[in-house]
């Protein structure tokens, strides 16, 4: 299946709405979605969900004969694998430039970092030793699949208990979990990694994109840290050049995080050993809840409302009223009349408070009027007086664009798309908006 | 295969059917309109058109459910029997208006993508006061609510931004600012309802501009950003929240 396109206004908006700080959930720049580590009923089985994205790692290990260039170390296998059950755009053996880059950086982040001991899986040097092998599958993507990735993967190796072995002279037994109990892996560290994404050519920066995020985004930064601090791995990608205190930047904000994440994974494993030591039941039909249609729960204060209303107190303690309506159009050119001086709207940024049809006059009276009733809590008197014979100032805006239409040569459709505010002169294309669905009362 | 006996129509209306049950009708729903039967009884029993909603297909005596979900039934008007289920993947239905996306232009005709499991296309004519001459300024990636002319099975969905008469009502390329997001599309039927408590609630709280797409997809625009993030994280809240809920949210954002 192809995936949905991102229309240009979601594009727009979301740049927008990162340029005024603000994200979608609700989320600061540097906040990470809720993170949550389930282990299922077999040893090296977990499921991580970031947000809504999900990853499921699997740890399996198996006696092979070793590298010939390495006959005392042990063999490490990672494979992520996506599937469309994730998103409708990932199709098998399509995307395998993001397959490949994403399979390369957790690679290098539990590999190269060597935070597994591979001498410890020596068995016997030259002809038998341990095959760990981690599995990953992506359940869901909602963004951000290598912090997700990273996070299952360590946890599922120090969640895994491989064979015990013994080895007396030639001899080598490998006893079943019911002879000798299971014993875990050597791991020095956990590496997680992190990612920053960049917009606007790297002047704004989010940690742990979500999806729509990571569509718009410019560039991408992931850092592999441990919480001694340690770099493991350090990867840039995208079209934004980055700056050294920018990476150092975020290599601070990357040691904070992880030393969080490092902390939710150690209490996730104790509970989940407390509750096999003690006998309790464990797995996934206890960890993962029943996911009913009708009962699905979602987590609260999605949106930080908290400062709405005293910002909005503010903004209308600090704004002036709105000026008095002047019923008087001013007169322009034969055909063409404006009513009010064009600037100063209360309502921000709606293209209708610029009006230049004089049969909208009670539509605007009446939309003026609402302004009044809204914006009039405080009893301030404060008129603003212009004489009618001073030169009409339109705007000292140097971003607005007033076009004056001529009434001889009335563009069908004039659309000046400016980067910031689209000034749009078309009367036709204005009528077309205003019929349209539109509660506003 | 054998028949399988089928329960009353009535009987199971507000309950769960499966696909495969057959709901047998009572006798006056005749299937031609032409054909009239001499009743003896001088029952109350409406004779009339009986209109067979989603969910349902019409099969010998009686409806044949084919999606999962609770019946429901309308007695007034041309009655009609329906299947309540939910559901996010959208099908195109003729007569639905969605919201589409443009993804290319293919010489005299755009191909939207509609969330379905086909790209529906539009021809540029079919906009209100479009001429060869004077073609609507579409570009890829610009968000159209049409209505479908044509959805079936066995053809791509054709799309129009006109109704019968030539005129736009509504239809058309939407602006260039707010948000576009997906709900389900139970969702959106909630919504549509005449004097819908959730839409009346949230103008209450601040002015907006809002498109809805059978299709799953809505559109907002509000004043500011702000505003806007709180009406689509509300809609995409309703889903799962029980009015009660929604009031309490809703009064906590005007302050009361």
């Amino acid at each position: 299946m192809k995936a949905t396109p991102l229309s240009n206004c979601e594009r727009r908006f979301l740049l927008r709405a990162i340029q005024e700080r603000k994200r979608l959930d609700g989320r600061q720049c540097y906040d990470y979605r809720n993170i949550r580590v389930s282990f299922g009923a077999d040893r090296g089985c977990c499921i991580v969900e970031l947000g809504k994205t999900r990853v499921l790692a699997q740890v399996s290990c198996e006696l092979v004969s070793p590298k010939p260039n390495r006959p005392t170390e042990g063999v490490l296998f990672f494979n992520l694998e996506l599937s469309p059950m994730a998103a409708p755009g990932l199709e098998p053996g399509r995307q395998s430039e993001l397959l490949v880059s994403l399979n390369r950086l957790l690679e290098r982040c539990l590999r190269d970092s060597k935070c597994i001991d591979t001498e410890s899986l020596c068995v016997v040097a030259g002809e038998k030793v341990w095959q760990i092998r981690l599995d990953m599958h992506l359940l869901n993507h909602d963004g951000n699949i290598t912090d997700a990735a990273s996070i299952a993967g360590i946890v599922a190796l120090c969640h895994f208990r491989r064979p015990d072995v013994s080895v007396q002279g030639e001899e080598v037994t490998v006893y079943t979990p019911e002879e000798r109990d299971p014993v875990p892996l050597s791991i020095h560290h956990m590496p997680i990694c992190v990612t920053f994404a960049f917009f606007h050519q790297g002047t704004y920066l989010l940690v742990d994109p979500s999806e729509r995020e990571e569509r718009v985004m410019d560039g991408l930064l992931v850092i592999a840290m441990n919480k001694h601090r340690e770099i493991c791995t350090i990867q840039s990608s995208g079209v934004v050049m980055l700056v050294q205190d920018q990476i150092l930047r975020c290599s601070k904000i990357t040691a904070v995080k992880v030393a969080e994440i490092t902390e939710l994974i150690q209490k996730a494993l104790e509970n989940d050993h407390k509750a096999r030591k003690e006998g309790g039941k464990f797995g996934f039909a206890e960890s993962i809840p029943n996911q009913r249609i009708t009962a699905f729960k979602m987590e609260s204060a999605a949106v930080d409302t908290n400062n709405v209303e005293e910002q909005a107190g503010e903004i209308i303690a600090k704004a002036d009223p709105p000026s008095e309506v002047f019923a008087n159009p001013i007169l322009h050119t034969p055909g063409t009349a404006q009513i009010g001086e064009g600037i100063e709207n209360s309502w921000g940024d709606l293209e209708e408070s610029e009006k230049e049809e004089v049969a909208e006059e009670e539509g605007e009276s009446e939309a003026a009027a609402f302004e009044c009733q809204k914006t009039e809590t405080e009893d301030t008197n404060m008129m603003k007086e212009t004489k009618e014979d001073e030169p009409i100032l339109l705007s000292d805006s140097e971003e607005e664009e007033v076009v004056i239409l001529e009434p001889q040569e009335v563009p069908r459709k004039t659309r000046t798309q400016t980067s910031t505010k689209p000034e749009n002169t078309s009367k036709k294309a204005f009528n077309k908006r205003r019929r349209k669905k539109r509660t506003s009362r | 295969m054998a028949a399988e006996s089928g329960r009353a129509a009535e009987a199971c209306v507000g309950q769960v059917v499966l696909p495969g049950d057959l709901l047998l009708l009572p006798a006056h729903y005749d299937e031609d309109a032409e054909g009239e039967r001499l009743r003896l009884s001088t029952g109350a029993a409406p004779a009339g058109r009986l209109l067979c909603g989603p969910g349902l297909r019409r099969s010998g005596a009686g409806l044949l459910v084919t999606k999962c979900g609770l019946l429901r039934h309308r007695p007034a008007g041309p009655g009609a029997y329906w299947v309540d289920s939910q559901q996010k993947r959208y099908v195109p239905v003729k007569g639905d208006h969605v919201i589409g996306i443009v993804t290319a232009k293919a010489g005299d005709v755009f191909k939207l993508d509609v969330g379905g499991s086909e790209l529906a296309s539009l021809s540029y004519l079919a906009f209100e006061g479009a001429t060869k001459r004077n073609r609507p300024n579409v570009q890829v990636g610009d968000l159209i609510y049409g209505q479908f002319l044509v959805a079936n099975k066995d053809m791509e969905p054709e799309m129009v931004c006109i109704d019968s008469s030539g005129k736009s009502s509504g239809m058309g390329i939407i602006g260039q600012d707010g948000f576009l997001f997906k709900v389900s599309l139970g969702l959106i039927r909630k919504l549509l309802a005449p004097k819908c408590e959730i839409i009346q609630e949230l103008s209450q709280l601040y002015p907006f501009e809002l498109v809805l797409g059978m299709n799953g997809r809505i559109w907002v625009k509000a004043k500011t950003v702000q505003q806007t993030l709180i009406i689509v994280n509300i809609l995409e809240a309703c889903e799962y929240m029980t009015a009660e809920q929604r009031r309490q949210a809703l009064a906590k954002l005007s302050g009361n």
